[in-house]
């Protein structure tokens, strides 16, 4: 019973990274309809630049704040220099995701290349003891990773739903040509979205960096398929769906490495989104596009 | 207020308008019409930055703003109630109206842009909680009339408000936009059922295959052999 509600706990708490980065995807896809392959490598860039900010000596909060700033840039950079020509000659999209496919190789080369390839060290921050309850055990790390994910999450929500600026990304998101014709300058909502995006993955990045403290340049991808997985489960382009997906893929891996052993943690994931593809493809939160003809 | 000339506009290869010239003064409603894929819609597209002019100026208040991007011509004072509506669908009727005045910087326009729409359509402020998604034909093109005014636009360019209504709710449109073009703003109006057109505006411009074929005084047109042949059904 111990076990059971430990590798709920324990899942609970990667659920919330994989729905930090979930968002970015859900975020990114919202506005583009677009699947923004390169988000893992992102995430592994905004663990990097944490683990970069750390070895100057910046304590953990700054480093993660700057390295969210980079990454967010990062973001923008990748969509102005790769993805916003290819809307601009309104190219078919299936060109802008290979596109990202290879923005993502690109980024996690340049990771080997500035910071070779090998596991690097992360200083064990977040490690303030051990809370034991009925052998029940709660780290610290753990409950500092579900108390940023949790309030980065819901100020992203707030953000979306309760602000002007939230109130014209969801117009984006419906209509690009009336969100323009409402006076609203849709290159900046969508150089927006990838700030965000960006800068949620570094948080991402940096606090999964610290939970395992260990950075490398290909810890990106896993995590990188896990959360897509995650955001189509919510539905993806829904941020509430995000959360719950993400939440769901981290504490239903989490039980199967308890009941069928731990090889088969990875596997879930992708069963997950199998399943839904197959029994609900819109997702828990999405809803169906009526395409119009 | 408005004036275009020798404007050029291509669909790829198609070539949709071909040296438009047309002029708006403050104060009227100008109509345009012309049958189907004449080039009406693309005129009021490249007004807006929607569609790229390849030659030509179109200019407003005097200054340029011949392939401007849309957001910076509709914060300049130009709205639009595109073809179709275009509503928001998944937004509530007061988050569509609020987009409308995204540009608004004004302090207190807010609230007395939503005071105006209001009571120019109260069937609206009936539904300001439900989604837009949700309303009826005649209920969306109000919303997109009403959104179009939140900027307090002074040129107002309606495209096919009739579209799609029924009969009645065609009249109540079109005393509407005679209202709000009492209230100040001058009014485009693109539209296919030429007699309506024809007895709401005071000059009219007829478009076919991109070309500007006549234009004039609507009442005289409404008395022109060709005019009443070929859109009046006489």
């Amino acid at each position: 019973m111990a076990d059971f509600v430990q590798q709920i706990l324990n899942g609970f708490a990667l659920g919330l990274a994989y729905a930090l980065v979930a968002v970015g995807y859900s975020l990114v896809f919202g506005i583009l309809r677009l699947i923004n392959f390169s988000h893992g490598s992102v995430y592994a860039f905004g663990a990097h630049a944490a683990f970069f900010m750390v070895g100057l000596h910046f304590g953990p909060v700054p480093a993660i704040i700057a390295a969210m700033l980079i990454t967010g840039v990062l973001g923008v950079v990748i969509d102005r220099t790769a993805l916003a020509p290819l809307r601009k000659k309104k190219s078919v999209s299936i060109a802008a995701l290979v596109t990202t496919l290879g923005i993502s190789s690109i980024i996690q080369n340049m990771l080997v290349v500035i910071f070779g390839s090998q596991r690097k060290p992360f200083p064990d921050f977040f490690n303030f003891g051990t809370l034991e309850l009925g052998g029940v055990r709660l780290g610290s790390r753990q409950l500092v990773m579900v108390t940023v994910s949790l309030a980065l999450l819901l100020l992203l929500l707030m953000v979306v739903n309760k602000t002007k600026v939230g109130l014209a990304m969801r117009a984006t998101a419906q209509n690009q040509k009336a969100a323009a014709l409402m006076g609203i300058n849709v290159n900046n909502i969508i150089t927006l979205t990838f700030l965000m995006g960006g800068a949620s993955a570094a948080i991402a990045g940096g606090m999964v960096g610290g939970y395992y403290q260990i950075v490398y340049p290909s810890m990106g991808f896993m995590i990188g398929l896990k959360a897509f997985a995650a955001s189509v489960l919510g539905g993806i382009g829904s941020l509430p769906g995000a959360l719950v997906g993400g939440l769901l893929v981290g504490v239903i891996e989490s039980l199967a490495a308890l009941f069928f052993g731990s090889n088969y943690r990875d596997a879930t994931a992708f069963i997950i989104l199998i399943a839904v593809l197959i029994f609900r493809p819109a997702g828990l939160f999405g809803k169906k596009e009526v395409v119009k003809v | 207020m408005l004036k275009i000339s020798g404007l050029n506009a291509f669909y790829d290869n198609v070539h949709a308008l071909k040296s438009v010239d047309l002029e708006i003064k403050q104060g009227e409603i100008v109509s345009l019409i012309g049958s189907n894929g004449a080039g009406k819609t693309t005129t009021l597209s490249c007004i807006c930055g929607l569609v790229a002019a390849r030659s030509g100026s179109i200019t407003y208040r005097d200054k340029d703003i011949t392939n401007s991007p849309t957001h910076k011509i509709i914060s300049g004072g130009i709205g639009l109630a595109p073809e179709g509506r275009e509503v928001f669908p998944g937004l509530t009727v007061e988050e569509n109206l609020r987009l409308g005045a995204y540009a608004r910087r004004d302090p207190g326009g807010l609230a007395d842009a939503y005071s105006r729409v209001y009571d120019l359509f109260p069937r609206l402020k009936e539904r300001t909680a439900q989604a837009a998604g949700t309303l009826s034909g005649g209920e969306q093109q109000m919303l997109a009339i009403g959104r179009a005014l939140m900027s307090g636009p002074e040129l107002l360019l309606l495209d096919e408000p009739s579209l799609g209504l029924a009969p009645n709710l065609v009249l109540m449109i079109f005393e509407l936009i005679r209202e709000i073009n009492k209230q100040g703003v001058t009014i485009l109006l693109v539209e296919q059922n030429a007699n309506l057109a024809l007895y709401t505006s005071n000059r009219t411009y007829v478009l076919e295959t991109g070309h500007v074929v006549i234009s004039g005084e609507s009442r005289d047109l409404l008395k022109d052999e060709g005019i009443k042949k070929a859109y009046l059904g006489q």
